[in-house]
């Protein structure tokens, strides 16, 4: 979240496309219910069912699954023809203004610089054109053709309302309400809350469906503001804290991109990752990366890593292609990997085409599953009647089971969806054998650093001389980890302005990360974290919920990254002046001589407001990007695509051009491209998701929700219930072309048929959170069924929009 | 066995006079049906305040699990999908006892002190005292006791009297994420309803309102709904619930007259027992109740 729960209170609008949260997130969807009850806000839902947050909201309205591009792309052009924006903010604090490589096009579906063959982009024209200064060009008139303004006016004049009602089916004046109330909120003091989940993540187009909305958000000026921002809710009580700790491949801890076989050294590593301003005296904070990243090797290396050894950078692993899960489980599928280690994980149950995986499984030599339960995937190699059809006299896989104990079994911190991280306590001892995951770890580490010590090997360094300064060394504690990923001082720290004075001493925890250095004096475990365990003590374990501002901003509970800012952006929520733009809800105002309000300024604190220093300090041009450059692998500017199995036969945005059909970047294996399946064999839309009743797939263990949701079902539209002779309570068979579940039907009227481009289109719900184990009626994996393809950028499995056939058991 | 702080109003089948002495404030649990996101934290919540647990059942082709009302399920929420207007809702209300000011249940039950009802308004069945024979069932015009097959007692929720009893909420409320389940005295409960109802009014319900049928003479659980001129749309809510007429006249007006009947048809069993053994109670008066309560 760019805000936080409790600032969905300070909402004029919720506005909730991509989302359920009354049903994934009942306990902090108290707060949009509190902006209704107190703010007399709105509650506006848009989904392919009327769902439980639907129950409650003031307007709904339905789309087919897969098609939020077009209907985000309606709002952009709704927005801009009928002159609903917030006109200072776009103009000052987006990129509206700056001018485009006049290479740049965009034409019968596709960017300029693809390449069919690699199905990527190369993106040398999706770049500012820079002046002679070096920096970006811009014309504050929005006038000139190139301009992101006009060239994003023109891109998305093409999603008339007629244009969405042929894609989503949405009605037209059921779309034209919905823009009706965004468009309330481009008013400078009113705001919309953005509330989005998997419902937008999970698809082909997921980075981009999250790139509309944040450029709906600009375009209306509610970034920075209190009740307004792009809200991700996060599943897992714990989920943005893994995010954070970038347990992935793919990215160091804080989000510091990892090094690939490219990077030959450190100062080419640092070369590309560090930004230069693209707009005069702007902050470009990613300027300070080799700060973060010296100080994390520091922390993991300590005296080893050194100047002379380029600071250890030579023992990092260099990533030589993609690692994401839907790579690494297709690596596994062709036979080339060895072992996994699946901690609090049930690939099996969560990973799509649950036959490809259960075949990968199957090709491991060993399989180490650290969980507190029996997941599904620990006994993929059993067979469990007609959910399980395996044989395991093929399987020759080794399965361990290390026994994790639960959450509330060890000490640790949780860090919610609005970034603020919390301490919490141990409740209760584990059952059995069980440990806590950081013992097991260090087990596994202990012994395998003895095995290197022994016996050498290729590369013993990074482990040899990693970081374990633990006092039980088999046991680190929780707070001995925190204070290490919060960071300290290696040296006596000298105050660059005078020399004289020291700012911390050597051993001492460090405050911020405004105070980490690249020569190697500081060392700091996640730089977003810093902060989080001060000389001060534990700040993730303050508990003190007073309230001055009244917005809920709570600065004294917990510990918000970064450096307990509650809203990011915050500067953004005044004017150029430093004048809130609602009084009524101030976050941020220049106070004269610097900046104060409710919350920790998310600017240089004493930046003249003349100084024209702008709100968005991680982009190097100081702004909210509408064009997102080359950043994404797909467009930079989102553009409505099909999802991989579609009930129509081409993008009726490109009818012409079957290139883009689908989104053109995104990455299909060979052999999962023949596994999609075809609108003549599965003619309904099948979408998958949570209820309330449970948690992914582990409260199927738990008596109490079993009792409360007990068995599979899926839901189906009256109207299709009748074409097909099913009633409610029927047991019904489901198929995809990768399987089949069964489940109860449940017919409602929560889930019309809509008309597609003149074609009646039927959408059919499946909830997940069954399997073979567990005290719910044993039952069948539900991704079965769906296609193992993920987003263009970051790989996101396609769950919620695919095809399938139902029939009558 | 009232409990420490919860003085006893009236006693089933009981004449001794109740305390007067302590002042109780009288209680409401309220719950806004227009807040209420079906999540089931409630149902969470009784089964494991109550140390309760229904059986791990089907599903039914709906969202309701458990499917009704049990000895073991205390509250239910009950999910209806209602076209109005051409507009879709889906109504899910929160059912369970409503804790009448004036109790069907108590006024037909004939053993004494198995269903009391306490100075704050809760009515509680003491099952120690209960004898099985249902007539709170035929008393009740909600439709919520259930008589266990297991050990013949009726069940049903308590309004936690144990925790408000030590002035905690109830353990539905303390649950509920979205404050759709409120609870404090009935006063309070009726002002914040009000203000609740004005703001449903404002978004379009023009019918919205407070649920406390005067018919049972007022409950002390009570609902706010979209739309309080049909109460039937969420599952069967009744427009004007009453005590049937034959409870109210056993336990009304002809109270004294049943008393003697009653007292006669104890002599009678008495005789019955002493000729022929024991046998279960009152037979003759369960199937008349029944009898009237099936026209």
């Amino acid at each position: 979240m760019t805000n936080h729960w409790v600032d969905i209170k300070n909402a004029d609008l919720v506005f909730v496309m991509g989302g359920n949260p009354a049903e994934a997130h009942p306990c902090g969807f108290k707060w949009a219910i509190e902006a209704k009850k107190t703010r007399k806000a709105k509650l506006v839902v848009v989904d392919p069912r009327f769902n439980r947050t639907a129950a409650v909201a003031d307007y709904y309205a339905p789309i087919r699954p897969g098609t939020d591009i077009a209907f985000f792309g309606g709002i952009i052009n709704y927005l801009l023809s009928n002159d609903k924006i917030q006109h200072e903010y776009v103009k000052h604090y987006t990129n509206a203004a700056f001018l485009i490589d006049d290479g740049f096009k965009f034409q019968d579906g596709l960017f300029s610089g693809y390449d069919e063959a690699k199905r990527s982009y190369a993106k040398d024209t999706w770049k500012y054109q820079i002046g002679s200064d070096g920096y970006a060009k811009v014309d504050e008139t929005l006038q000139d053709p190139r301009c992101v303004f006009q060239l994003m006016k023109q891109h998305y004049s093409r999603y008339a309302p007629e244009t969405v009602q042929k894609i989503c089916g949405t009605p037209k004046d059921a779309f034209l309400k919905v823009c009706e109330y965004i468009a309330s909120t481009s008013a400078p003091n009113r705001t919309m809350s953005y509330l989005y989940a998997l419902g937008l993540t999970e698809h082909s187009v997921g980075s981009q469906n999250i790139r509309c909305m944040a450029m709906i958000q600009l375009l209306l000026g509610n970034m920075g503001m209190a009740g307004g921002g792009i809200n991700a809710l996060r599943g897992h009580a714990n989920v943005q804290g893994i995010t954070d700790m970038c347990a992935y491949s793919q990215n160091l801890p804080g989000y510091l991109s990892a090094p690939n076989e490219g990077d030959k050294d450190r100062a080419t590593y640092l070369e590309k990752r560090t930004p230069k301003a693209l707009r005069p005296g702007q902050m470009n904070f990613p300027q300070n990366f080799p700060k973060w990243f010296t100080s994390l090797c520091k922390a993991w290396y300590g005296n080893a890593a050194t100047k002379e050894n380029d600071f250890a950078f030579d023992w990092l692993p260099k990533l030589g292609g993609a690692t994401d899960t839907l790579a690494m489980f297709h690596a596994m599928f062709e036979g080339k990997l060895n072992g996994f280690i699946c901690q609090g994980f049930n690939p099996l149950a969560s990973v799509p085409n649950k036959k490809k995986v259960g075949d990968a499984l199957a090709k491991l030599k060993y399989l180490v599953v650290i969980d507190p339960l029996a997941t599904d995937t620990s006994e993929f190699w059993k067979p469990h009647g007609e959910f399980n059809e395996v044989d395991p006299t093929k399987i020759d896989t080794e399965v361990f089971r290390l026994p994790a104990n639960l959450f509330a079994e060890h000490a640790g911190t949780f860090t919610n969806s609005g970034r603020v991280v919390q301490w919490r306590w141990k409740s209760a001892d584990g059952p059995g054998e069980s440990k806590e995951d950081a013992e097991i770890l260090a087990a596994l580490f202990l012994k395998l650093k003895a095995m290197y010590a022994k016996d050498g090997g290729a590369l013993p360094e990074p482990i040899l001389n990693l970081t374990w300064a633990y006092t039980q060394p088999a046991k680190p504690s929780p707070e001995e980890l925190l204070r290490e990923i919060n960071g300290k001082a290696l040296t006596d720290l000298i105050d660059p302005k005078d020399p004289t004075k020291v700012l911390f001493k050597a051993g001492e925890q460090l405050p911020s990360f405004g105070f980490l250095r690249d020569d190697g004096s500081t060392a700091c475990g996640n730089w977003i974290y810093c902060g989080t365990w001060s000389q001060a003590g534990n700040n993730t374990a303050k508990r003190d919920n007073s309230d001055p501002s009244g917005l809920g901003q709570t600065l004294n509970w917990g510990y918000a990254w970064p450096v307990n800012r509650r809203i990011l952006y915050n500067r953004a929520s005044a004017d150029l002046a430093g004048k809130p733009w609602d009084p009524q809800r101030t976050v941020m105002k220049w106070l004269g001589d610097k900046w104060g309000g409710n919350d920790i300024p998310d600017m240089a604190p004493t930046a003249k407001p003349e100084d024209y220093v702008m709100p968005f300090i991680m982009t190097p041009e100081g702004v909210g990007r509408l064009f997102s450059r080359e950043i994404m692998a797909d467009g930079p500017m989102p553009e409505h695509y099909e999802p991989f199995e579609s009930p129509l036969d081409v993008n009726p945005m490109h009818p012409n051009n079957p290139k883009a059909k689908s989104n053109p970047a995104a990455r299909v294996y060979k052999s999962d491209m023949e596994a999609f399946g075809t609108a003549k064999d599965f003619p309904y839309v099948a979408t998958t998701y949570r209820l309330t009743e449970h948690f992914h797939y582990w409260t199927k263990q738990s008596q109490i929700n079993a009792i409360m949701q007990p068995e599979q079902f899926v839901e189906i539209g009256e109207e299709l219930a009748k074409e097909k002779g099913i009633k409610a309570g029927d047991k019904i068979k489901v198929r995809s072309n990768r399987g089949f579940i069964k489940g109860v039907a449940v017919v409602t009227k929560r889930i019309k048929s809509l008309e597609i481009d003149g074609k009646k289109v039927h959408t059919v719900g499946i909830p997940i959170h069954y399997g073979f184990k567990g005290a719910t009626k044993p039952g069948f994996l539900t991704n079965t069924l769906t296609p193992f393809v993920g987003d263009a950028n970051v790989h996101t499995p396609e769950y919620k929009a695919f095809l399938i056939n139902i029939e009558k058991v | 066995m009232a409990l420490q702080s919860l003085d006893i109003k009236q006693r089933s089948a009981t004449t001794t006079p109740s305390p007067q002495a302590r002042q109780t404030i009288e209680i409401a649990k309220l719950i806004d049906v227009s807040a209420c996101i079906g999540c089931k934290a409630c149902q969470v919540a009784c089964m494991e305040w109550n140390d309760v647990r229904d059986e791990v059942g089907n599903c039914h082709g709906v969202y309701d699990n458990p499917m009704d009302l049990t000895e073991k399920s205390w509250t239910v929420m009950r999910f209806s999908e209602i076209e109005e207007q051409g507009k879709l809702e889906w109504l899910i209300r929160k059912d369970g006892c409503m804790h009448c000011a004036d109790p069907g249940c108590l006024k037909a039950c004939p053993a004494p002190g198995a269903i009391i009802q306490y100075a704050n308004g809760i009515v509680d069945f003491h099952q120690e005292n209960c004898i099985g024979c249902g007539y709170c069932v035929s008393g009740c015009p909600f439709n919520v006791p259930r008589i266990s097959k297991t050990d013949s007692k009726a069940y049903k929720c308590t309004l936690c009297s144990d925790r408000v009893a030590v002035n905690q909420a109830p353990a539905c409320a303390k649950a509920c994420p979205t404050g759709a389940i409120q609870f404090g005295s009935k006063e309070d409960m009726k002002d914040y309803a009000a203000k609740r109802i004005t703001d449903l009014k404002e978004r379009g319900y023009e019918k919205a309102g407070l649920y406390d049928p005067a018919g049972v003479g007022g409950t002390h659980v009570m609902y706010v709904l979209h739309h309080a001129d049909k109460p039937d749309l969420y599952s069967g809510l009744p427009v004007n619930p009453s005590i049937s007429p034959l409870v109210a006249l056993w336990k009304g007006a002809t109270k004294p007259l049943a008393t003697l009947a009653l007292a006669g048809v104890a002599l009678g069993s008495l005789f019955h027992y002493v000729m022929k053994g024991p046998n279960e109670v009152s037979k003759e008066i369960e199937k008349e109740i029944e009898k009237e309560d099936a026209q």
